[in-house]
C-alpha cells in the first residue's frame, strides 16, 4: 500500500515539564477528511502548529507525500503543498479583501522580487484571486478593507486564501469557532464542497460538524492519539467514550 | 451562494486628489528657485535645497520604516556613510591618490553619488543581514548601536580628518553645470529628489512593495503563504540604505563638508522624526516632514538658541492631533477622508 499523504511518527513536543505531544502517530490518506479532536488541552492546535512549522518538534518524524518535512521553515512547507488556516485569524488586516487573495496568488507565482509593475493593476493576480472569490461567495465584499469584516467572513477568507495556495493538505484549527448557526452551516458546505478535491486535517470541537464531515477520526487526550476509526467506530470506543465524550452524552 | 457571486463588489471612486496635489507641488518646486528671487529672498534656494536632501533620506527610511515596520534607529550610518564617500573621494581626487592603492579619486558627482549608493547599500546589506534577525527593541537598539559605532569609527579616523571632519573645497562637477550656483544645485537635489520618489511610489506599488506592506501587517500570515519574510525585509533594508547614502552624498556636496556629525545617532533622531512628522509610511509625508522639520530648525534658531525646546511641543501637537502626520492633516483638510 502507498504511504499516506501525511505521515507522523513517534512525534514529541516538551515545554517544560509539560509534555504537549506525547509520541504522536498520524496518517492523513490522499483525499480524505481527518477530523482531530480532544478535550480542551489535548494538544491539537500544539500538533497543527508542529505540523505547519511555526513549531519545532523535539523528536519524531513527519513526511509529506514521503518526503521528510520536519525541518522545514514553514514557507517552504507551504511551497510543498501545505496550507493552515488559524483559530483565531492571521489577516492582513490593512489590505483588502482582493490584495490579501492576490498575495496568495502572487505567493503561489514564485519569488516577489519584482520591484516595478504595479501589482494592483496585474490582470494575472486580479483575474485569479477575483475567480477565487467568486467561487466562494464573497466577490461582493473584494473592495472592503480586511479589519471590517465579520469574524464569519474573516474565516472564509482565510479558507479562500489557503485554498488559493493550492495545497495538497490543508490543516484547519478549528475553522468554526465563533460562527454563529448559519456560518457554521455555510462554513460545513463549503468544506464539504472541497471532499475529495483537497485532504484535509481538521481540528474542532464542533461535532455535529465533526460527524457531519468527517471520513475517519483520531482522537488526541494528553498528547496522546487514543484511537483512529470511522465515526461510528470512535462513537462506540469505550476509551473515547471514558476520556472525552463522557458517558451519558454520547 | 452562488447568486452572491453574481453580487459586484462597490466600485472604488478613482481618487485625482492626489495626483493634483503630486502635479501641484511639483509645480511649486520647480518655480520656487525664480520666486525666490523675485521676492528678493535669495537664502530660500539653500533652504529648499536642505529640505529636498533631507526628504530624500526620510523618504528612503520610510521605506523601511512605514512600509516595512523596520524602526531603524541607524540610517544616520548610511547617510554619513554616502557623505564621506563623497569627501573621501575627493579627498584622494585633490591628492592625486589612489584610495586603498587601486580606487582613482574623482570629483564627478555622477560617480560620486553612485559610488555612495554602493557603499551605503553593502553597508545596509551588513547591517540589515545582522539586525533583521531580531524585531521591535531589540532591532532599534542594534541598529543604533551599529550606527554608533561607525560614528567613533570615523572620529578616531585621523586620516579622514577625525572629529573635524573633512573640508571638500569645491562641490562634485555635473557634465557643464554651474554647481556652485545655489539654483543650479537646487536643481541637481529637486532631479535626485524626484528619480527618488518615482522609484519609491513604483517599488511601493509593485509586487515587492505589497509584500512587505504585508510583512509589516502579519509575517506570520506571510509566512503561511509560502513567502520568507526575512529576505524581503533585507533586500528593502538596503534600498533604503542606498536612498540615505544618496542624500548623504547630496549634503557633502551642499555643505562641503563632511564630519561625524552626519553619523550621529541624533540625525537618525532626525530622519525619524521627519518621517512622523510628515506621515508614517505615505509617499509624500517624508517629503512634507522633511520641509517642516528644516523650516522650523531656521525659523526657531533665529528666535531662540533653546530652538528645540519649542520644537518639542509642537511635535507632540502633530503627533497626538493629526492622526497620521502633515500628510493626513492635508488631506482632511482637502476634504478627503
Amino acid at each position: 500500500m502507498a504511504e499516506p499523504l501525511l505521515c507522523v511518527r513517534g512525534l514529541r513536543k516538551r515545554f517544560g515539564g509539560l509534555v504537549a505531544t506525547d509520541g504522536v502517530d498520524l496518517d492523513v490518506a490522499e483525499g480524505e477528511i481527518h477530523a482531530l479532536i480532544g478535550p480542551n488541552g489535548a494538544g491539537k492546535t500544539t500538533l497543527i502548529t508542529q505540523l505547519f512549522g511555526e513549531l519545532s518538534h523535539d523528536a519524531g518524524e513527519i513526511r509529506l507525500g514521503g518526503e521528510e518535512i520536519g525541518a522545514l521553515p514553514t514557507p517552504q512547507r507551504v511551497r510543498r503543498g501545505l496550507a493552515r488556516t488559524f483559530q483565531i485569524t492571521h489577516l492582513l488586516p490593512d489590505y483588502t479583501v482582493l490584495d490579501n487573495v492576490a498575495l496568495a496568488v502572487q505567493a503561489r507565482q514564485g519569488h516577489s522580487f519584482r520591484f516595478f509593475a504595479e501589482a494592483r493593476r496585474d490582470d494575472g493576480l486580479r483575474g485569479q484571486a477575483k475567480g477565487h472569490l467568486a467561487a466562494a461567495g464573497l466577490f461582493h465584499r473584494a473592495e472592503v478593507k480586511v479589519s471590517d469584516l465579520s469574524h464569519g467572513e474573516q474565516k472564509q477568507l482565510e479558507l479562500i486564501m489557503a485554498l488559493a495556495g493550492g495545497p495538497r493538505l490543508l490543516l484547519l484549527d478549528e475553522p468554526m469557532a465563533g460562527l454563529g448557526h448559519a456560518e457554521s452551516e455555510q462554513m460545513v458546505g463549503m468544506l464539504s464542497a472541497l471532499r475529495g478535491k483537497v485532504t484535509m486535517l481538521l481540528v474542532e470541537h464542533d461535532m455535529d460538524a465533526v460527524f457531519a464531515l468527517a471520513d475517519r477520526i483520531s482522537v488526541l487526550v494528553y498528547g496522546r492519539v487514543i484511537a483512529t476509526g470511522t465515526a461510528a467506530e470512535i462513537r462506540d470506543n469505550p476509551d473515547v467514550r471514558a476520556a472525552y465524550l463522557g458517558d451519558g452524552e454520547a | 451562494m452562488r447568486n452572491e457571486a453574481m453580487v459586484q463588489p462597490v466600485p472604488v471612486p478613482v481618487a485625482y486628489g492626489p495626483l493634483l496635489a503630486t502635479l501641484v507641488l511639483a509645480l511649486a518646486l520647480v518655480v520656487l528657485p525664480f520666486a525666490a528671487q523675485a521676492l528678493g529672498q535669495p537664502s530660500l534656494v539653500p533652504l529648499a535645497t536642505r529640505a529636498l536632501i533631507y526628504a530624500i533620506a526620510a523618504a528612503s527610511l520610510n521605506l523601511a520604516l512605514g512600509y516595512g515596520g523596520m524602526v531603524s534607529f541607524g540610517h544616520a550610518a548610511f547617510f554619513g556613510i554616502g557623505g564621506y564617500v563623497v569627501g573621501i573621494l575627493y579627498q584622494s581626487f585633490t591628492a592625486d591618490e589612489l584610495l586603498f592603492g587601486l580606487i582613482p579619486g574623482t570629483n564627478q558627482l555622477l560617480l560620486t553619488l553612485a559610488a555612495a549608493m554602493l557603499a551605503a547599500g553593502f553597508l545596509a546589506l551588513v547591517i540589515g543581514a545582522l539586525s533583521l534577525r531580531t524585531s521591535g527593541v531589540q532591532f532599534i537598539m542594534i541598529t543604533l548601536a551599529f550606527a554608533q559605532m561607525l560614528f567613533f569609527l570615523f572620529v578616531s579616523l585621523k586620516a579622514y580628518g577625525g572629529d573635524d571632519g573633512l573640508i571638500i573645497r569645491r562641490r562634485n562637477i555635473l557634465f557643464g553645470l554651474d554647481t556652485r550656483d545655489d539654483t543650479v544645485f537646487y536643481f541637481v537635489c529637486l532631479a535626485a529628489a524626484a528619480i527618488m520618489f518615482w522609484g519609491i511610489a513604483r517599488i511601493v506599488g509593485s509586487r515587492f512593495g505589497m509584500v512587505l506592506a504585508g510583512i509589516r501587517q502579519s509575517e506570520r500570515r506571510m509566512a503561511a503563504m509560502g513567502i520568507a519574510p526575512y529576505r524581503y525585509k533585507l533586500a528593502a533594508f538596503v534600498i533604503s540604505g542606498m536612498g540615505a547614502g544618496l542624500a548623504g552624498a547630496l549634503m557633502a556636496n551642499y555643505l562641503r563638508f563632511v564630519s561625524p556629525d552626519m553619523l550621529h545617532w541624533t540625525k537618525s533622531g532626525e530622519l525619524m522624526i521627519m518621517v512622523i512628522l510628515g506621515g508614517v509610511g505615505t509617499l509624500l509625508g517624508p517629503l512634507l516632514g522633511a520641509a517642516a522639520l528644516v523650516v522650523l530648525e531656521t525659523v526657531l534658531t533665529a528666535w531662540t538658541e533653546h530652538w528645540q525646546l519649542v520644537l518639542g511641543p509642537i511635535l507632540l501637537v502633530v503627533v497626538l492631533f493629526t492622526q497620521g502626520g502633515l500628510r493626513a492633516l492635508l488631506r482632511r483638510l482637502g476634504g478627503g477622508r
